[in-house]
């Protein structure tokens, strides 16, 4: 294969890898502190695009149009909103539920994940259509021969990247980290030691719910097109990319994510009906599971999140 | 002696004229949520419109009420709502579906139930002809004509190599073998052929290929949301060729869906544009008046020459299911608002007509009338 088109295929891959690997972190961030699956995760992604798309629509009518505040407006808005829902669903549905059997949680988040779904397609004015997202960023693009390297997916590859080392940091570097840590290991000791459960889990539900709007907004501005389904096939790649890394595992999930996509990349080149990549995609994630079934990066309950 | 026969034959008539009249069920179905909802909605607001006219009209025999249901473009959910409507005993027939995977499940169903149909949007020729159920009918054209009609006029414009994008229900691949056919046989080449699942987000891995391959267009079998995203993708890529759709993106979703993207992608759709029809123009007036919050769309006109088509069946032989459907059966030069109506044995509407459209400044033009017909614009052509 000519090189040009293989960096093409992996520039392809690494974008693909970097939106799962936003969502599955939030898939294990929450399995990390309170060993719950939230499966309306994906449909939390979905509604971050659509508030940066209603707010993008706010600010233009409000006469705002340099593209750089719009993005940056717009993206604030969607990851302090999708940070709110994120802590308002962990106040009201899991810490309710954290005594009740976990598959309860897990019919419940999947419930939420609907209603919020429907909730758009009915409720955003002509929701149930595709809508277009405003292309916002640079298009300058920078190619050789077959392969082109736009500025917009490069800055959107930088941003995601740094808010997962931002997260890491938060998680690993903070006295608020420690307190995650602390609860995700053993939650009644540290009650004990003074750390404030309720706040802890709530916060982290806060930045898994921000990490997914920024999934949301950096899947819009890439794919320029967001529909109120967008979060469902989401939400099952992301947590799929969760568990194959190790769920619980931070670095288990960024690595389940860009496997993921690079096992879809592959399937697409390889089979003649590229429908088939998910099935490949898929099928290599079960045999993946068969092999290890705790993950690639199997979480140790003294250091999980 | 005879004025008195006469004063007691009026007063019959009087009171005959006071009583309320029958009412008579018929159902429409057609996908109301999901990606393609735009165009069900159109379908339902025109198939509604039909029905409100037609309960306007004092001369009517009977008073009609539609059942609506949602097949949400998915063929198990099409069986389900199909059995419910073919099992109401009161629905006397049906306006059935947009989507051709759904309408190839529930065919079985409405022969099951002795229900008579009348398709008004799904294209795929197995609908009609790959069964004798005489219940079955369709308004519209199937994609055999339309994909003929497609490879002679793009071959006019000397195009000559293709890739084809298509999903993998019965709607794209239909639509992948028949235009693959007549390309085969006007000399064109078609480079790469890829199925695609109908749902799917990203295109990348496929347009890479793609752009490899170096088409002048690229044929895409599909409905309107991945017409959207493959479009928009292509433009990421750089990819210049030419984007040619089926009847299953003509719709206002796929404009409003990529903005000035759309400029110069072409499609083809049976039937003549409504406003071109004397009738057309009707419609689209009490359409207006009617203020209904979605445009009929592409397939409207159909859903309301359909709905008439039956109306005006069980005005002449009653609200008996199997009278209808042997009246339908025989419908020859119907005047409607797609045209003159006329079955075949098959219950296929033979519309001799396909348009070409081509998106100019936001709007699918009827090409003859386009600036691209004209020479003023210029579609994308490959070095």
């Amino acid at each position: 294969m000519d090189p040009a088109v293989a960096g093409q295929y992996v520039l392809n891959g690494l974008m693909l890898g970097m939106i799962y690997a936003m969502v599955a972190v939030g898939f294990t961030l929450f399995f990390g502190v309170l060993d719950v699956i939230k499966f309306s995760h994906g449909d939390v992604v979905m509604a971050g695009a659509f508030t940066a798309l209603a707010t993008l629509g706010g600010l233009s009518a409000g006469g705002v149009v340099s593209a750089a505040v719009l993005v940056v407006a717009a993206t604030a808005v969607a990851v302090a909103a999708m940070a709110l829902l994120g802590a308002l669903i962990a106040r009201t549905l899991i810490l309710p539920l954290r005594n009740a059997p976990s598959l309860n949680t897990l019919l419940i988040t999947l419930m939420l994940g609907l209603a919020l779904r429907e909730a758009v397609r009915l409720f955003y004015p002509n929701g149930s259509n595709p809508k277009p997202f405003p292309r916002l960023l640079p298009a300058d693009a920078w190619s050789a021969g077959g392969f082109s390297l736009r500025a917009d997916s490069a800055i959107l590859l930088v941003a995601g990247l740094s808010a997962i080392v931002a997260v890491h940091l938060i998680i690993h570097r903070t006295r608020l980290g420690l307190a995650i840590r602390a609860v995700a290991q053993d939650p009644e000791t540290a009650r004990v030691m003074g750390v404030n459960f309720e706040a802890v889990v709530m916060i982290t539900f806060g930045i898994g719910s921000a990490l997914a709007a920024l999934a949301g907004v950096g899947d819009a501005l890439y794919y320029n097109e967001i529909n109120f389904g967008m979060g469902l096939w989401l939400g099952v790649i992301g947590f799929s990319a969760a568990v194959v890394g190790g769920l619980g595992s931070l670095y288990g999930a960024i690595l389940g994510g860009f496997l993921f996509a690079a096992l879809q990349t592959v399937g697409a080149i390889w089979f003649a009906v590229p429908a088939y990549k998910d099935v490949f995609a898929f099928g290599a994630v079960i045999l993946l599971m068969a092999w290890k079934p705790t993950g690639l990066i199997a979480e140790k309950s003294a250091e999980r999140v | 002696m005879f004025r008195r026969a006469l004063v007691l034959a009026s007063l019959l008539l009087a009171t005959l004229a006071a009583d309320a009249k029958e009412t008579v069920k018929i159902a429409f179905i057609g996908p109301l949520t999901g990606g393609v909802s735009a165009n069900g909605l159109g379908g339902r607001n025109s198939a509604d419109l039909a029905v409100r006219l037609r309960n306007a009209d004092a001369g009517a025999r009977y008073t009609y009420e539609l059942t609506v249901l949602d097949d949400e473009c998915k063929p198990n959910i099409g069986v389900q709502v199909a059995t419910k409507a073919a099992a109401d005993r009161k629905i006397v027939a049906g306006v059935t579906h947009y989507c051709s995977a759904v309408a190839m499940g529930t065919v079985d169903v409405y022969h099951r139930f002795g229900l008579p149909v009348i398709v008004w949007g799904a294209v795929l020729p197995d609908i009609t002809y790959a069964n004798d159920y005489k219940e079955i009918h369709r308004v519209n054209g199937t994609m055999i004509n339309q994909n003929d009609v497609a490879a002679k006029f793009m071959v006019g414009l000397k195009y000559r190599k293709w890739a084809v994008i298509h999903d993998t229900t019965d709607y794209g691949k239909g639509h992948n073998k028949y235009f693959s056919e007549d390309i085969a046989k006007l000399g064109g080449t078609i480079v790469g052929t890829f199925g695609v699942s109908a749902d799917q987000q990203d295109f990348n891995a496929e347009l890479t290929k793609i752009k490899e391959l170096k088409p002048e267009v690229i044929y895409f079998g599909g409905l309107t949301p991945i017409g959207v995203r493959i479009r928009s993708q292509m433009d990421k890529l750089g990819i210049k060729a030419v984007f040619q759709g089926t009847s299953g993106i003509v719709s206002d979703a796929f404009i409003e869906g990529l903005g000035p993207l759309a400029e110069g992608t072409l499609a083809f759709r049976e039937g003549a544009p409504a406003e071109k029809l004397p009738g057309g123009k009707f419609f689209l007036e009490q359409y207006q008046k009617q203020g209904y919050s979605e445009g009929p769309e592409a397939y409207g006109a159909f859903a309301y020459a359909a709905a008439n088509l039956i109306m005006d069946a069980i005005e002449k032989v009653g609200p008996d299911r199997r009278k209808v459907a042997a009246e339908l059966r025989k419908t020859k030069n119907h005047q409607s608002i797609v045209g003159p109506v006329t079955f075949d044995d098959h219950g296929q509407n033979m519309v001799p007509l396909i348009t070409k459209f081509v998106v100019q400044d936001g709007k699918w033009m009827v090409w003859e009338d386009s600036e691209y017909a004209s020479g003023k614009r210029k579609l994308p052509r490959a070095p």
